[in-house]
């Protein structure tokens, strides 16, 4: 049993827990995930871990209410327990100097983010950051971004705070060569963001998160095609070359238990 | 009287009807009442020096449990198979013992042999419905093991080092002990409560298990030797799933065995919504491969709801790799065989699910040097199987965790990892391995043989270490 220490609500929908896990919390690095069981009854799925702090012996985890387990979790409170917490599994992010970094994050994993920006920082990158959001009710830890990042832009989807969409990073790229882009958030997201920094051949590197079940390398249900090769995204990944990652096989196979989620959607509403 | 016995046919045991069984998932074999387990007892010749046993990897004192039985001393019967065995209900129900003790038993010679497994079932059955199970405690050596994985390999290391009185720490990386008899070998055939049944008597015997622990993640193997551990066991099972890489293998709708069994098994998917996990299986399921993991997954097919289940395979019906009897056991639930056959790509429609594979016929060549078969594709025999559900079950790896993150340790091409074959000791002294993940993917009493093997020798390891430690010798720098 893992016990919450501390529940705060980040956005309309997002919440973040700090889990008491001092085994995972001492061994976890920007990049890593856990896989997570909420009672006896439910499904392992993973979250990307959004900090740690070894001496308080907790991880972050952010996360969006989105399907029923996640809405299960968000019910949970300070002093709950999660049942089951496995971590941290996949590969850290590289972290090493590579200069004039540029980090976009989307959504709930800017917190993923500015954990990796800050481990980036500290191996002496400058850093500009872009963290966006659908709106700007849903931007999370702008203040944190700030702090992480040397030069911080905002995005939004609807255009209610910053720049309206993610189209003005071709006109930073053409003023601007960097070393390397780290990208972490939403699969379209990751996937513009990929698209925009190809013609320019700079190293980016994705964060992928499809489904997994045992997320230690036996289910192969996280597999991905990357540069034509079938990889897991637990064992391999999950962070892979950007340019290199099909897209549309990924995010067709990340839709394929939706009718199940429904139907257990509209039964847990209902309950 | 012996000469009687010998032509007496085995006393069958009662399956569930199948055309109940193939709608749920409770076990298909019912188990041996008394009077059944007494008259297959009476048949056993209790020969002076019985070959069975020869034939048991995990050396089982077969016909004195038998005679036991006889005497109608079951929990006895019991007692006597765990001196041996931690696992007897689980390996009553999924050893091959037709291709080992029951292979040696002399009635097999003008007859049926005696059944064994049938009977190391019924004994341990029948203590767990009788007997409270009581904690024991052993006198301690001092001695702390740590245990990588708690299928069966690392279930029996465990037991058998607890008996002898190390302190046995086991580290399972899901959220369940009990590896693949938890998340691959399906309800029917293995209930899981048993297992569970079983693991709690290996705790019982002062196991300690720590569950969401992946070794190589949270700690690694050089953290427990520097951590107080005298040695570690790596029992990490062949959980990697091989696949085919085909075309169209990622489309939705193309599972690896250990998904859909993972999913099935272990995530009970079969109750969703009451269980969260889900599991979609459609009408037609073809089933690439022959073994059981591939008869499980046809079963757990149709069980799933699918019309018509398939096993794609490209050899022929003698060179099924699964046990006969449960290559029986699916065809009469309606599983089909679809021989010589070889899928060579999988095609999706617009919307990435997968409606069909293409298959080649093959042909067997001609016996090799080495006896074997190997099946031929037939040129233009290219022909569209329908199907909306594929399991690949070709096989598993080695889990490249340990390996990974692992210094020092030796592994071969295939990741398995190279040990001595007396004492299972790895590349790194102290660091033992058994299982699948020195074998390959295999069954799971060679597991526990290996097992077996790797706690004798790392109890004589561990006791050396003490010993030296006692006396220190003109060279001994340290005192521990």
């Amino acid at each position: 049993m893992y016990a919450i220490l501390r529940k705060a609500r980040l956005a309309p929908n997002v919440k973040l827990f700090d889990v008491y896990a001092p085994a995972v919390a001492a061994k976890s690095r920007p990049g890593n995930f856990v896989i997570i069981r909420i009672h006896e009854k439910g499904e392992r799925f993973p979250i990307t871990i959004a900090d740690a702090d070894p001496d308080k012996g907790s991880i972050t985890l952010i996360f969006a209410e989105v399907g029923k387990s996640s809405k299960q979790l968000g019910r949970l409170g300070e002093g709950d327990s999660i049942l089951n917490l496995s971590g941290p599994l996949g590969n850290a992010t590289k972290i090493e100097k590579y200069g004039d970094i540029l980090c976009v994050g989307g959504g709930v994993m800017v917190g993923a983010l500015i954990y990796q920006m800050r481990a980036l920082k500290g191996a002496g990158n400058r850093i500009t950051a872009i963290v966006g959001a659908r709106s700007e009710e849903h931007l999370i830890m702008l203040e944190e971004a700030k702090s992480a990042s040397d030069e911080l832009h905002i995005a939004t989807d609807d255009g209610s705070e910053g720049h309206e969409g993610i189209d003005f990073l071709a006109d930073i790229l053409k003023q601007k060569r960097f070393d390397h882009v780290f990208t972490i958030g939403p699969m379209s997201m990751q996937r513009a963001v990929s698209e925009l920094t190809r013609p320019y051949q700079t190293p980016t590197t994705v964060n992928l998160f499809p489904i997994m079940v045992d997320g230690t390398g036996m289910c192969g249900s996280c597999r991905v095609t990357v540069g034509g090769e079938t990889k897991f995204s637990c064992v391999h990944g999950p962070d892979f070359d950007g340019h290199k990652v099909d897209y549309d096989e990924l995010i067709s196979r990340m839709r394929f238990y939706n009718p199940n989620e429904k139907i257990a959607m509209i039964l847990f509403d209902g309950r | 009287m012996r000469v009687m016995a010998a032509k007496k046919p085995q006393v069958e045991m009662p399956k569930q009807d199948v055309k109940e069984r193939i709608h749920n998932f409770e076990e298909v074999a019912l188990g041996y009442s008394e009077d059944h387990a007494l008259g297959e007892a009476a048949r056993c010749l209790s020969c002076p020096k019985p070959q069975c046993i020869k034939g048991c990897p995990v050396e089982v004192p077969i016909t004195e449990f038998i005679k036991l039985v006889k005497e109608k001393k079951f929990e006895e019967a019991a007692k006597k198979i765990k001196e041996k065995n931690a696992l007897p209900a689980i390996c009553g129900r999924v050893c091959p013992q037709e291709e080992q003790c029951q292979k040696l038993c002399v009635l097999g010679i003008r007859g049926e042999p005696v059944s064994i497994g049938r009977l190391e079932r019924f004994a341990a059955d029948w203590e767990r419905e009788n007997v409270d199970p009581k904690a024991k405690r052993f006198k301690q050596t001092g001695g702390r093991v740590a245990v990588v994985g708690s299928g069966p390999a690392g279930l029996t290391v465990a037991a058998d080092l607890a008996k002898l009185g190390h302190r046995v720490t086991m580290f399972e990386s899901l959220h369940t002990a009990g590896g693949v008899l938890m998340y691959g070998i399906p309800q029917f055939r293995l209930p899981k409560e048993i297992v569970q049944a079983e693991v709690e008597y290996v705790k019982s015997l002062g196991v300690d298990l720590k569950i969401d622990s992946t070794v190589g993640k949270i700690t690694t193997i050089s953290e427990l030797l520097g951590g107080g551990y005298d040695a570690v066991f790596v029992g990490s099972g062949a959980g990697l799933p091989n696949f085919m890489y085909i075309p169209g293998e990622n489309l939705k709708g193309v599972y690896s065995a250990n998904e859909f069994l993972i999913r099935t098994n272990l995530m009970k998917a079969y109750k969703f919504p009451e269980y969260d996990t889900p599991i979609r299986v459609g009408k037609k399921v073809g089933v690439i491969g022959a073994g059981n993991v591939a008869m499980d997954s046809a079963r757990c097919a149709l069980r799933l709801g699918a019309e018509r289940s398939y096993i794609i395979y490209r050899r022929g019906m003698e060179e099924m790799p699964a046990r006969k009897e449960e290559v029986e056991n699916a065809k009469e639930e309606g599983v089909e065989f679809m021989l010589l056959t070889n899928p060579t790509r999988f095609i999706g429609n617009k919307r990435g699910f997968l409606e069909k594979a293409e298959c080649l016929k093959m042909r067997l060549s001609e016996p090799d040097q080495s006896g074997r078969r190997r099946p031929e594709p037939m040129e233009g025999s290219e022909f569209m199987v329908e199907i909306d559900t594929a399991v690949v079950a070709i096989g598993q790896s080695p889990n490249p965790i340990i390996q990974q993150t692992t210094e020092g340790l030796q592994t071969t091409r295939h990741g398995t990892i190279v040990v001595d074959e007396e004492t299972t000791q790895t590349a790194i002294p102290g660091v033992y391995a058994g299982g699948d993940v020195v074998s390959g993917a295999a069954t799971v009493i060679s597991a526990m043989g290996a097992g077996k093997k790797a706690a004798k020798a790392i109890h004589e390891y561990i006791m050396a270490k003490k010993a030296r430690a006692m006396k220190p010798s003109k060279n001994s720098r340290r005192g521990s």
